[in-house]
């Protein structure tokens, strides 16, 4: 049995772990796969994070990815990162840049088993700004040559693919270059904030091939973790994890402490479990029944007659799940253009799913037209009532967002 | 330095697991993660990981293979297989 085929039945310990520290974030990017913003109160205290911690320890992850949010704002992040490498469980941190001013460059830079990743979406300031926000390509550039004049070993750039950017790919790699970094690209999801803008920011069919033959050509030096594995159905599998690593491989914990079968799936079809449960990280990995469905064998459903399926697997879960498709139907970006056919063929009233957890901090665009308006205490499917958001807040509005597009926080139900 | 290293493998002497080197057992053998490079890779075969984690307790690579009772006809491959592990770090002579 080949490696990848070991990896679908799942593996003991996650090898690529996201853990998300934060919803607060300084920016509001457009696309935000995780729709932050605002501090969620029930985040993980220091002591609950060290624990999860000494967890990933015992269970041998050996590094995590950490995010939000912007994890630099959590005041105890500097900490956090220092007891996790501290107990053999290296970082990487993806972070805009806001907080690595000369000094905590100079930090880092002394600090084995850390990575920085700087997010840039664009190579020029006109197109990173206009998804992440006025000034955020400046804060990027500035936190880069902070790092490089502390001398801190190759960071990593890592840029969303959007319609806007794929042309700069060469600029991007020049960028790279200048600051000593390494250039990560990851694929564009409609997952959080990003569903408000998928249908206007994600590639074209031609844009997704100029992509794949840009990766030939030069991907060698550039990451891509499993973004682009739907892409393989063009000819040869390009490096990277060519499947889809969900539940399998790859996890995430949100700043609750809520794990998810991935980072862009941030929803309860997607919810394992909670690192606060008895069992802890350990037991939702390996026993929950969530990530035990995701490593049955998958059947390709509508796509097993295609003959590219075994290089392709069917594609993204999380795209086909949040623009309204079957899960075992073609990728949104089937570069066959069969998800474009699924995507067109969607029923007016089809259901596109949304995340229910939501730390946008003001109302957002939302381009699949209006939303029912929710009339009395809010209810979960299950019929269980939710929990109001805070002891104090007993107002029948408590948890209903000000604006019907801004979709509330979702709260967990005692014995739920 | 990885070329010297692969060219100096030698089956005959004694090597160990490196002590930067953790190893994570999975169904189809084990994870391996070098803290020095920070590099993942794989042991795809359980008897691998007992080949590995049993050449402390032998005099030669040889030895090991022997005690984990690897099928004579796979020796050739396993010792490819270490020669890339001396290579990229995972295993070193021991003195």
């Amino acid at each position: 049995m080949k490696l990848v085929d070991h990896f679908q039945y799942g593996l003991n310990s996650p090898i690529c772990l996201t853990w998300e520290l934060t919803y607060a974030c300084n920016l509001a990017c457009v696309h935000c796969l995780s729709s932050s913003g605002r501090r969620d109160p029930r985040e993980l205290t220091t002591a609950e994070a060290k624990g999860v911690i000494d967890e990933l320890q015992r269970m041998q992850v050996f590094y995590v990815n950490i995010g939000g949010g912007e994890p630099t704002v959590r005041p105890d992040f500097w900490e956090l990162l220092d007891y996790a490498v501290g107990h053999d469980v290296g970082v990487k941190f993806s972070t805009n840049g806001i907080k690595l001013d000369e000094k905590r460059a100079q930090q880092l830079a002394a600090t084995d088993y850390v990575d920085v990743q700087i997010s840039l979406d664009g190579a020029t300031a006109e197109i990173n700004d206009h998804v992440r926000g006025p000034g955020s390509y400046a804060t990027a550039i500035r936190a880069l040559e902070n790092l490089a004049a502390a001398g801190f070993g190759q960071p990593k750039i890592s840029v969303v693919m959007t319609r806007q950017n794929v042309d700069q790919l060469d600029e991007f790699a020049t960028i790279a270059d200048r600051f000593g970094a390494q250039l990560r690209i990851t694929r564009l999801r409609p997952s959080g904030r990003g569903a408000d803008v998928w249908d206007e920011l994600h590639p074209t069919a031609a844009q997704q091939r100029q992509l794949y033959d840009w990766l030939v050509a030069h991907g060698d030096n550039v990451l891509t973790g499993d973004s682009f594995f739907h892409l393989s159905a063009y000819g040869e599998a390009l490096p990277g994890l060519n499947l889809c690593g969900a539940g399998r491989v790859v996890c995430l914990i949100d700043p609750v402490g809520d794990v998810y079968a991935c980072p862009f799936a941030i929803h309860e079809n997607f919810l394992a479990g909670n690192v606060r449960s008895p069992g802890g990280f350990q037991q939702v990995w390996r026993q929950s029944e969530l990530f035990t469905q995701l490593r049955q064998p998958q059947t390709g459903g509508a796509c097993r007659s295609c003959g590219f399926y075994d290089s392709c697997q069917g594609g993204c879960m999380a795209a086909k799940f949040f623009t309204g498709l079957p899960l075992d139907g073609p990728d949104p970006e089937c570069v066959r253009g069969f998800g474009e056919q699924a995507l067109a063929a969607r029923e007016a009233d089809t259901l596109v799913p949304r995340s229910d957890v939501d730390h946008s901090r003001s109302a957002r665009r939302n381009s699949r037209g209006p939303v029912p308006v929710q009339i009395g205490m809010p209810g979960r499917a299950d019929g269980q009532q939710v929990r109001p958001d805070r002891a104090c807040e007993t107002s029948p509005l408590a948890g209903i967002p000000e604006d019907a597009s801004d979709s509330r926080l979702r709260v967990p139900v005692a014995g739920g | 330095m990885s070329a010297q290293a692969d060219a100096g493998f030698d089956p005959d002497r004694a090597y160990r697991c490196s002590p930067r080197v953790a190893l994570r057992p999975e169904p189809f053998g084990a994870l391996v993660y070098h803290f020095g490079t920070r590099r993942l890779s794989f042991l795809k075969t359980p008897q691998l990981v007992a080949v590995v984690s049993g050449l402390e307790q032998h005099d030669s690579v040889h030895a090991a293979i022997d005690a984990a009772a690897v099928d004579e006809a796979q020796r050739p491959a396993y010792l490819r297989a270490l020669a890339g592990l001396a290579t990229n770090g995972t295993i070193e002579e021991r003195q």
